[in-house]
């Protein structure tokens, strides 16, 4: 296994690498078919790509580790000039965590719940005696530091659970660090989070990588981060190289088909004007669905209100074939609202109006056709779908029951609702196993539709998908709006797809509206000073976006707060760049009104609001 | 933390008292009434009355039922219909042979199966793994009476040591004398025991094995070892500690065929007793005890397991 490169920096080389899945009756899969790429020292390689494009085994690779199922199959991956692939597990063990080390998606899901962070940091060196525990704890302090965790010098000593989801990545590639591997592999590092704290997790990525001289193998499906961190980019289909090369020219200049295509699939920056004009001729007097001052919480609590109050005093109105985008980072209560809409959650204060008609507050209070106007499509279509039901029952359900449609009629309705959703009829007969992530969401949205609903209420619906897959429901979601006249309530956190298909925005922070209003008001100056913050940190598809928009003033005082919730005062008041000590941290804000229906709750006049940028 | 706890509390008390519900009105709904029982056919209309009258029965169900709760609160479980005899005592003959054959049955069986059932999660499908789990699986399907009889034919008439049954007072023995004595009755409920637990705590681990936190801890290099006992069973022990609670109970309360097969007295053939003789007052207080033993374990086992979950230990 000798150093056939002239080339002393190469860290990592895969030379027609190919992998197989393994079949229960034996056959086999090519799942990677001949990879070659080389990383040098000190040097970031993106592999770019949708899901099943084979990213993640080819990075996992890297660590002579193959997902169960899957099997190396030919060619080689050189760690510092030995074949991983061909190495047993005692031979791959002492060199895991040495000098190659994983950072993976979720790190929820990568800490152990029951160890405290410092052991699992400081594990890989230790066990490997690279590091006595001192000096491992050292070096585990100093990438506490370098990372920018709050309270360094003791934050080790908590459980994973006691740590927020930003923090836990951060320290995840503390983990991956601590043993000054030569290769660092980073599996969608980022795509979980929020794209405000995505900004702080990239900065020290970056910087930490950068520092530490290592080099690294960067999976992730979405261009503008790789503009950010990477310097070499490799363009992944169906376990095929289909593109390579600097990452400037693979931005700037590709010609190749597929990865114009992946480009083109890229959500537009948010930016007023892209809210395709919904038609109005769905309109009616009476809204369909309206929350009136509503508050809701979790749990029993004093004087009969919410232990945990979520929503404060939340007012949305969602008129006929419109669509009512709700936006906020995790936890600011969007699916909160939507459970009260849906009747899930009985809100402790306020009202809900459809048809202009009160309705109960419990779905168990609601009548048969209450329930049929709102339906509810869920996130994973995954858990949403049972796994035992075929396609024809899951859709056939809600027609029998809402629609009392039953035999030939109701066959017949079936097969125009795969049309609407874009499946063909044999779909009918499968299975939600047999079917894609895409696909399932599909059907998903069609069981909604088979109600006949007014109101769907669309919780992240596309947050699980491919950027491709992603952008072909948004237009399916756009055109069942112009042709069926069904409004939607559309939560998601990611800003640019809710700006490419609300009517309305409402911006929600730590439960209460901060700004909503008409897309275009809402996405352009005045800015609530939370929503400008949320422009600014969606990620731009140049290089140098990063370094330009962590040194800004919003951008910095938005990452060194944390959300507090509030009784008084307004709850953004530690991340606010115009806040006003005294006003904003002991008085509610007031609603300002610009124009007649864009709303911001800011103790800044609107005047104030509107310059900077 | 403590208020998981106190809840538990709170359940396991509203569960004892459902039970003694159900078994106090359930024995009053039996046919036949406790004095003529006692006093048998012959007895006169007036003794029957007399004899209700002592015992309390002519008072209302609920004032009964509830006199009867006190007593049992207070120790005293009242006095056999069939021997005239206090309850307490009959136990009291009884529940020597019970603990020592379920606590000795619990020591040797437990560890064994636990590390077992560890041991084949931690190779699993190799050719231990499948043996293991043929074993276990079939020792599940096997009635106990079945084991005993294998257990019997093998160590009594091919190897021809200990006995057949359990014969002889146990008074003046010392703990070998006793582990002899009742060697064959502890082996066959070691294997009961055993396939129940092999299986949950393989199935508990291999569950753990397959999360994310796990293929982390691969991937940072962790010996195969130090997998499974620091980063594995630590968070496994909810489950496992449910089933051990589960078997030890079944110790106490539901041996009565290995009772009866090895032919010495335990609670398990003293409640088949009572009801043989319908006496409801050996019923009623063996009953209790029963759901209470049962109600404790479970208690001790949902302790053990929130003191594992470092979620409940230390809330945010």
């Amino acid at each position: 296994m000798a150093q056939s490169s002239d080339d002393n920096d190469v860290i990592f080389e895969a030379r027609d690498l190919r992998i197989h899945a393994v079949r229960d009756d034996g056959s086999e899969l090519p799942i990677v078919k001949g990879v070659d790429f080389k990383v040098r020292r000190g040097e970031v390689v993106a592999l770019i790509g949708e899901s099943g494009s084979g990213k993640t085994t080819i990075s996992l690779s890297a660590l002579g580790y193959c997902k169960p199922g899957l099997k190396f199959a030919g060619g080689e991956a050189l760690l510092l000039g030995q074949d991983v692939t061909k190495m047993s597990t005692e031979e791959l063990r002492p060199i895991r965590g040495e000098k190659v080390a994983y950072l993976a998606q979720s790190a929820a899901a990568t800490f152990n719940p029951s160890i405290l962070i410092n052991e699992q940091v400081t594990e890989a060196p230790v066990l490997h005696g690279s590091k006595t525990s001192e000096e491992a704890g050292a070096k585990a302090l100093s990438l506490y530091h370098a990372l920018e965790l709050p309270d360094p010098e003791n934050i080790g000593a908590r459980y994973p659970h006691q740590v927020s989801g930003g923090q836990l990545q951060r320290l995840m590639a503390a983990m991956a660090l601590c043993g000054e591997p030569d290769l660092l592999v980073l599996d969608e590092p980022t795509t979980a989070l929020d794209v405000t704290t995505q900004i702080e997790v990239l900065k020290a990525f970056k910087q930490v990588i950068k520092e530490e001289g290592a080099a690294a193998i960067y999976v992730t499906h979405d261009l503008a981060v790789v503009a950010q961190v990477a310097d070499h980019v490799v363009v992944l289909y169906n376990g095929e190289i289909k593109e390579a090369g600097p990452v400037e020219t693979i931005i700037n200049k590709s010609e190749h088909p597929y990865t114009k295509r992946l480009m083109g699939a890229i959500r537009p920056l948010p930016e007023p004007g892209q809210g395709e004009d919904s038609n109005h001729q769905h309109m009616r007097d009476v809204p369909a669905l309206e929350a009136k001052a509503v508050d809701a919480g979790y749990g029993k609590g004093a004087e009969g209100k919410p232990a945990s109050m979520v929503l404060r005093d939340v007012n949305v109105t969602i008129e006929r074939g419109k669509t009512v985008g709700i936006i906020g980072e995790s936890g600011c209560g969007k699916s909160t609202l939507a459970r009260v809409f849906a009747g899930l959650l009985p809100p402790s204060d306020g009202a809900l109006r459809l048809d202009g008609q009160p309705i109960a507050p419990d779905l168990r209070n609601r009548s048969r056709e209450e329930l049929r106007k709102v339906q509810f499509v869920y996130q994973m279509a995954d858990t949403a779908l049972n796994p035992r039901q075929r396609i024809k029952d899951i859709i056939g359900r809600p027609l029998e029951f809402y629609g009392g449609l039953s035999g030939e009629a109701k066959t017949r309705r079936l097969l125009e609702l795969l049309e609407m959703v874009e499946l063909p009829p044999p779909f009918a007969d499968r299975y939600p196993h047999e079917l894609s992530g895409g696909q399932k969401q599909r059907v998903n949205l069609a069981r909604a539709l088979a109600a006949d609903p007014e109101v769907v209420l669309c919780d992240e619906v596309t947050s699980a998908l491919d950027t491709i897959v992603g952008a072909n429901v948004i237009e399916l979601l756009k055109s069942l709006r112009r042709e069926t006249g069904v409004s939607f309530v559309f939560i998601s956190h990611d800003l640019s797809t809710v700006a490419s298909f609300a009517d309305e925005i409402v911006v929600l922070y730590a439960g209460r509206v901060a700004e909503q209003g008409p897309t275009d008001k809402v996405l352009a100056p005045p800015y609530h000073p939370y929503t400008r913050l949320l422009i600014s940190s969606v990620p731009e598809m140049r290089t140098g976006w990063l370094e330009d928009t962590v040194s800004s003033k919003e951008t910095i005082t938005g990452m060194t707060g944390g959300v507090e919730l509030t009784d008084i005062g307004c709850p953004f008041f530690a991340r606010c760049p115009l806040a006003i000590k005294g006003t904003c941290d002991t008085v509610n804000p007031p609603r300002r009104v610009d124009g007649d229906d864009h709303i911001i709750e800011c103790h800044r006049e609107v005047d104030e609001l509107l310059g900077g940028g | 933390m403590t208020t998981l706890i106190l809840k538990r509390l709170g359940i396991g008390l509203v569960t004892v008292i459902a039970v003694s519900l159900i078994i106090f009105f359930g024995t009053k709904i039996l046919p036949g009434d406790a004095a003529q029982i006692r006093l048998g056919q012959s007895a006169t209309p007036e003794n029957v009355a007399a004899f209700r009258a002592r015992l309390g029965l002519d008072q209302p169900y609920i004032v009964q039922y509830l006199v009867w709760l006190k007593n049992f609160m207070m120790g005293d479980l009242g006095t056999s219909l069939a021997s005239d005899v206090p309850i307490t005592d009959l136990i009291a003959d009884r529940y020597h042979n019970t603990v020592f054959v379920s606590v000795l049955t619990a020591a040797i069986g437990v560890p064994i199966s636990l590390a077992l059932g560890i041991m084949a999660a931690m190779y699993p499908g190799t050719l231990y793994d499948r043996v293991l789990t043929l074993v276990s699986v079939s020792l599940v399907a096997a009635p106990e009476f079945f084991t005993a009889t294998l257990l019997v034919l093998l160590f009594v008439f091919v190897l021809g040591i200990g006995n057949a049954i359990v014969v002889g007072s146990t008074e003046g023995k010392g703990l070998f004398e006793l582990i002899a004595h009742f060697a064959l009755p502890i082996t066959t409920l070691c294997f009961v025991i055993a396939s129940q637990l092999i299986r949950m705590s393989r199935a508990a681990v291999l569950n753990v094995m397959s999360s994310p936190y796990i293929e982390m801890a691969i991937l940072k290099g962790v010996p195969r070892k130090r997998i499974i006992f620091r980063h594995a069973l630590l968070n496994a022990i909810g489950p496992i500690v449910n089933v051990v609670a589960l078997n030890l109970a079944y110790l106490v309360t539901g041996v009565i065929v290995v009772e009866v097969y090895f032919g010495y007295n335990g609670l398990a053939t003293l409640i088949v007793q009572g009801v043989q003789t319908r006496d409801y007052v050996l019923i009623q207080g063996l009953g209790m005890i029963f759901c209470m033993t049962y109600v404790i374990l479970m208690l001790v086992a949902d302790i053990a397991a929130f003191a594992s979950n470092a979620r409940l230990r230390h809330p945010k």
